[in-house]
């Protein structure tokens, strides 16, 4: 693939964040820098000056950081476990653990609650509470980003050929030993886009953070929402927006430094034959850790929010569900399943096709400085305040033909930014480890370029594709703080319907809240169920 | 020549994107310029019967678009961005704690509704200009769990004053000032009660009896409050709440089977006022249609049908609120007030006061 | 001529890697690029494929210049060094891939991948995943999936390279034999001397992106070029001489060389076999310093007691002496090679 090709296939992504993230965002800045027509620039220092406003940011790169790290401590185990070994239910709890991330944080928020706050499990075993303390925000940001490290990292894990540890055994290597110094490497480049997101996710955190941590925990996303929404200071927003922006690249750079010496082609092998039943103690005793930290930091949660949508005889709540004078909304509140799956549905397939377009221009280890460039700029938006995004959308994309202000597209648009970033993220470290002589023995074969794509990159790459698409359609589902400013009270979203509801007194509404988040967790975890069939079943030339 | 065609595939997935977009832009634009089609910009408690909606496009011959824009802090400032080239023609939800801002930016257009008359005076904060039209209130109230204070046979505290008594110690929960709209109604009911120097001394009183402050209203209602639904569920353990006057009759209306009696009450000696307000457009397409709306929304029949979609008090004078309303959480006769200009020229310095006082 | 490089120039960043390369191979011909790595030859055969292109020169093919042709339309076949069999496909679909790409319809390619495989010695292994293969059978699928499509020119870079050694005899023969049959013209790349004899009707040193010598196998054995060759071909007999008629002043003294022999200032190679151990008191004096069994002969390595460079002598089995004896020396003309 020459310079000519692969230009023409980042013209699409390109565009794409150019008109969607790019263009609204600056906007926004401008609007809050540019007085009169004249830059203040000047209002950065005013604003860094303030104590408050460093201590935010300060505040917000620790949480970010220890949340990374503690994630990637008690999920990176669990990603050999779900890559290499073989346990009944395997599939259907790989969706399960999944469903976190797709949950509105005040349900999360709620829930987490009953483990770790009054007469939760911790209080009641040893009177521990951590509500309102950091580690509250901390074990949360396992809750929802587990499934991050455990489907990219394990994604990669489970195509690796485990000959070649098996290789470094033989050569004398302890276990250990053998995974530091061949596993490890191989993986580098998953694990970093994995701490890479669960980094950005947790540096923009939001509900998680006012909810358990209370109102003394306050994070740049929370300070960028407060300046916009409620004290409308659009310039100290702005100055906040662009100091985001510099740390989220920061983190880039250093990703992109760290990463860039590590990947190389690997020998990949079909996912199917490397995990095998676990043998002898240690590897029993790996498995039975990993799913005691599930049940107690995932499932745990998850039963109570089940428990309570159930706390009403004859499945009382869910049956209000069906029901159009709730008053909450013009239609009834079971509607927004439809609704959301809509979205989901759109805005995965956006997210698949610039992800997919960007992930093959990118995929040459060759690429120039420019092209890995924009391989950073297309994880911005996971780094940036959904107000900001949404109020940019309102203000750029005001005029024809992109008044898209009331289209319903703006939604899955919207929600495929922070899902591209996944597609490219879990394809792009298969697709560099992808062998170009592979290729080339295609191409020898007489494939043209786009046979090559299909027959050779495409079946290697389909697992992290649909892994992607898992995730994108996770995120669209859950996607609360841009659907919310546009979906109108006639189509709701799940979560915007669940906020709704939490948003009422009453024994009804509450327990109606709980019933759709559980109907969200169930239509989550089907729908990865689903992809993960597809995955599984191969289609006839082979 | 595979690059072209590759190059070919790309521009024309490109245009394909384009298209489709600029089809579905151009669909939407053609409904707002409609001038059968009226467009309401709201925030996202905007809620009515939809056989009350059907009666009123039925009768005008108008169709209704409702727009959701975020809470109510966004959609006035979303509102005021988009002043230039609104998305609607009719804007609903700005209260009087943000009402200054949404006028001193020229959000609205003069228009004096149809039925004004019918509205309380006490209700009209734009009077003789009337630029935006009061639609309804509702009273932010310390709520108490009737069941904690039967159980430990103790009066609920019926004042400001009550609340640092040490009777009261520990029981009360309320929402962060900066990010919560009950939080702020009761920062400013306390300085409304108290005066501009004196409520910092009160909320010393109120921490050093243990208040205890949460982000947002659902927190501190469904999961901290011992009285809510969500609450006994949570093993919510503090008995006082701030909330709304309407809090105890949603109480009985969403619960199955229906209980006599409110499980929660109302401390009347604590409330805030908050009026929503609804405006025509400054630049709206649909003058005409915005009109006609706001004539509808201080209808009798709009305003009998709002209390029980957005658990607000009606407006207009003999407006029925339903029987529940009555009984169970009637609207505060006294209630604490402030202008909206005094509110506008001292909410951010007292937020952030209040931040430093409280949350430090 | 099926192939044709004329002047054909690779070059990364100012290093030529290919320099200037010429070369022609008939039809049903099998020739062989022998050279140390680093020497240029996998990039002849990648910028024959059309996978790496020429910064000058040309490549044809049937006499059509090939710029521009991109690879999957040259009709070559190439077989990886390391096979590349690819994973996801079991080895029928590797093998059927190359017909699959020209269209052939699924009853075509089932007759055609079984031929293949019964050819290349697996028969019934279509349904095999190649990830449980072994060397020499994932060689034997590599093979069989160059050959489907039919190619006019058949690339083999490092065939046996990873194959043990009786498997890599045993397989140069089959290999031989399975060509001569189907008549492919086959450019094979190696770097073991012995591997390229023994499947090559014309054997192409190459140097530095350059091309040393060509010629039959029997040919370079017998006459190398130069002392490159000579010492790449594993004769380490060579030193620089004096060529004045028919004999040569070298270091080992006074040597007979044939009567035709270059004149002047050259190389010197004298074939292990052309040393003749005598008694210790004839010819030059030297000292064994090592013995290695070599199978049919011993090769003794000799230390010249007046210093000179050390030297090789092939020796029957039961007369070589034993380390640390001391021997005389005489040299045998006919395996004098005067280099050019």
């Amino acid at each position: 693939m020459g310079n000519a090709a692969r230009l023409a296939l980042l013209a699409g992504p390109v565009a794409f964040f150019a008109l969607f993230f790019a263009y609204p965002v600056a906007a926004i800045v401008a609007r809050g820098l540019k007085v009169d027509g004249v830059w203040r620039f000047g209002r950065i220092t005013d604003v860094l000056a303030q104590s408050d406003i460093r201590h935010v940011l300060w505040f917000t790169t620790c949480q970010a950081l220890a949340s990374t790290a503690l994630t990637l401590l008690i999920a990176l185990p669990a990603a050999y476990v779900f890559a290499r070994l073989d346990f009944p239910g395997k599939n259907v709890l790989r969706a399960v653990v999944t469903v976190p991330f797709v949950l509105p944080t005040v349900v999360v928020g709620t829930a987490f609650l009953a483990l770790v706050g009054r007469g939760g499990l911790l209080d009641d075993l040893w009177g521990v509470r951590l509500d309102t303390t950091v580690w509250a925000i901390l074990l949360a940001h396992v809750f929802f980003n587990y499934a991050v490290v455990v489907r990219t990292v394990g994604g990669l894990w489970s195509q690796l050929d485990p000959r070649q540890e098996e290789a470094a055994r033989m050569l004398g290597a302890s276990s250990l030993a053998a995974w530091r110094k061949v596993t490890l490497p191989a993986l580098a480049p998953a694990v970093a886009a994995a701490a890479l997101m669960v980094f950005l996710f947790t540096f923009t955190s939001f509900g998680v953070v006012q909810i358990l941590g209370g109102p003394t925990f306050s994070t740049l996303e929370v300070e960028i929402y407060r300046q916009t929404s409620e004290i409308f200071d659009l310039s100290t927003a702005a100055v906040l927006t662009l100091v985001q922006f510099a740390a989220v690249g920061v983190i880039l750079v250093v990703h992109a430094w760290t990463v860039r010496r590590r990947e190389s082609a690997l020998r990949l092998v079909d996912a199917s034959v490397t995990a095998r039943r676990p043998r002898g103690p240690g590897q029993w005793a790996l498995l039975a850790g990993v799913l005691a930290t599930i049940a107690v930091l995932l499932l745990l949660p998850l039963a109570v929010l089940v428990q309570r949508s159930l706390d009403a005889p004859g499945f009382g709540y869910y049956r209000a569900l069906t029901s159009e004078d709730g008053g909450t909304f013009l239609v009834a509140p079971i509607a927004a399943i439809g609704n959301s799956l809509q979205y989901a549905v759109a805005a995965t397939a956006i997210a698949v096709l610039i992800g997919a377009l960007a992930a093959a221009a990118l995929a040459r280890r060759d690429a120039g400085r420019l092209v890995r460039g924009f391989d950073a700029l297309l994880m911005l938006p996971l780094g940036v305040s959904a107000v900001t995004v949404g109020f940019g959308f309102l203000i750029a994309l005001d005029e024809p033909p992109l008044d898209l202000r009331q289209s319903w597209i703006l939604v899955p648009l919207a929600q495929a930014l922070v899902g591209v970033p996944f597609v490219v993220r879990t394809m792009l470290p298969v697709l560099r480890a992808v062998d170009v002589r592979l290729r080339e023995a295609a191409a020898v074969l007489g494939a043209s370029p786009f046979r090559v794509w299909r027959e050779v990159d495409l079946p290697l790459v389909r697992r992290a594709l649909l892994i992607a698409a898992g995730f994108a359609f996770a995120v669209s589902l859950g996607e609360f703080g841009a659907t919310v400013f546009i979906a109108r009270p006639d189509s709701p979203t799940l979560p915007v319907a669940v906020a709704r509801l939490l948003g009422r007194p009453g024994d009804l509404n509450y327990g109606q809240a709980m019933a759709l988040s559980t109907i969200l967790m169930v239509v989550c975890a089907v729908a990865l169920l689903v992809l993960e069939r597809l995955r599984t079943d191969r289609t006839g030339e082979f | 020549m595979h690059h072209k065609t590759l190059v070919a595939v790309a521009a024309g997935l490109g245009l394909l994107t384009l298209s489709s977009l600029t089809a579905c832009g151009s669909s939407d634009g053609k409904a707002s310029t409609d001038s059968k089609t009226i467009t309401l910009v709201s925030h996202n408690s905007w809620a009515v019967s939809k056989g009350v909606l059907k009666d009123f496009e039925k009768r005008s011959g108008y169709q209704v678009r409702v727009l959701n824009d975020g809470d109510a802090g966004q959609a006035v400032n979303k509102a005021i961005l988009t002043k230039d080239n609104p998305q609607g023609d009719v804007f609903f939800g700005v209260d009087n704690t943000l009402l200054s801002r949404a006028l001193d930016n020229g959000l609205f257009q003069p228009y004096e509704a149809k039925g004004l008359g019918t509205v309380g005076a006490e209700y009209q904060l734009d009077k003789g200009k009337h630029r935006v039209t009061p639609i309804d209130y509702g009273d932010i109230c310390v709520n108490y769990d009737k069941a904690y204070f039967g159980k430990h046979k103790l009066t609920p505290p019926q004042s400001l004053d009550d609340l640092v008594k040490p009777e009261y110690k520990n029981l009360l929960v309320t929402e962060n000032a900066s990010t919560s709209s009950p939080g702020l109604g009761f920062l400013l009911g306390s300085a409304a009660h108290y005066g501009d120097n004196g409520w910092q001394d009160y909320w010393k009183k109120l921490k050093a009896n243990g208040v205890k402050v949460v982000d947002g209203w659902e927190q501190a209602y469904s999961d901290e409050f011992s009285g809510s639904a969500g609450g006994r569920k949570a093993h919510g353990d503090r008995p006082l709440v701030v909330s709304y006057a309407s809090s105890p009759p949603a109480e009985v209306i969403y619960a199955k089977p229906k209980p006599d009696t409110a499980p929660t009450g109302v401390s009347y000696g604590t409330c805030f006022r908050q009026i929503e307000f609804a405006g025509l457009l400054s630049n709206a397409k649909n003058t005409e249609g915005g009109k006609a709306l706001i004539d509808f929304l201080v209808s009798k029949e709009f305003q009998e049908d709002m209390p029980l979609n957005m658990y607000v008090y009606p407006v207009v004078r003999g407006a029925k609120a339903p029987a529940e309303f009555t009984k169970y959480g009637a609207a505060a006769k006294d209630p604490e007030t402030m202008a909206p200009d005094k509110i506008a020229a001292n909410r951010d310095q007292w937020v952030k006061s209040w931040t430093s006082l409280v949350l430090k | 001529m099926l192939l044709s490089l004329q002047g054909a120039t690779v070059r990364f960043g100012g290093r030529a890697v290919l320099d200037a390369v010429d070369l022609a191979v008939a039809e049903h011909e099998i020739v062989c690029v022998l050279g140390p790595s680093g020497s240029g030859k996998s990039t002849l055969l990648r910028a024959v494929a059309g996978l790496q292109p020429l910064d000058a020169g040309r490549v044809a093919l049937d006499g059509r210049d090939q710029a521009g042709v991109p690879a999957h339309r040259r009709g070559v076949g190439l077989m990886f060094q390391d096979h590349q069999l690819f994973p996801q496909r079991d080895v029928g679909g590797n093998v059927a891939f190359g017909l699959r790409m020209r269209g052939a319809d699924k009853k075509e390619q089932g007759v055609e991948v079984r031929e293949l495989l019964e050819l290349v010695g697996l028969p019934g292994a279509a349904r095999r995943a190649v990830a449980g293969l072994s060397g020499g059978e994932q060689q034997r699928v590599a093979l069989a999936r160059a050959l489907a499509p039919r190619p006019r020119l058949l690339m083999l870079d490092e065939p046996l390279g990873q194959l043990d050694r009786s498997l890599r005899e045993r397989l140069v023969v089959e290999l031989r034999e399975l060509f001569g049959r189907l008549g492919t013209t086959v450019l094979a790349v190696t770097h073991d001397q012995g591997e390229a004899f023994a499947l090559a009707d014309r054997v192409v040193v190459m140097r530095d992106g350059r091309i040393a010598q060509s010629g039959t196998p029997l040919e370079v054995w017998q006459r190398p070029v130069d002392e490159f060759v000579a010492r790449f071909l594993g004769f380490d007999n060579v030193v620089p001489a004096t060529v004045a008629g028919a004999a040569a002043v070298t270091p080992w003294g006074k040597l007979p060389v044939p009567e035709d022999a270059p004149q002047g200032t050259r190389s010197l190679l004298v074939r292990p076999a052309g040393v003749r151990l005598v008694a210790a008191a004839e010819g030059l004096r030297c000292t064994v310093t090592a013995r290695t069994f070599k199978g049919t002969h011993v090769a003794v390595h000799l230390r010249p007691e007046d210093g000179g460079p050390r030297l090789e002598a092939a020796c029957a089995l039961r007369a070589a002496p034993e380390v640390g004896q001391e021997t005389g020396v005489e040299f045998d003309s006919t395996e004098i090679v005067v280099l050019g």
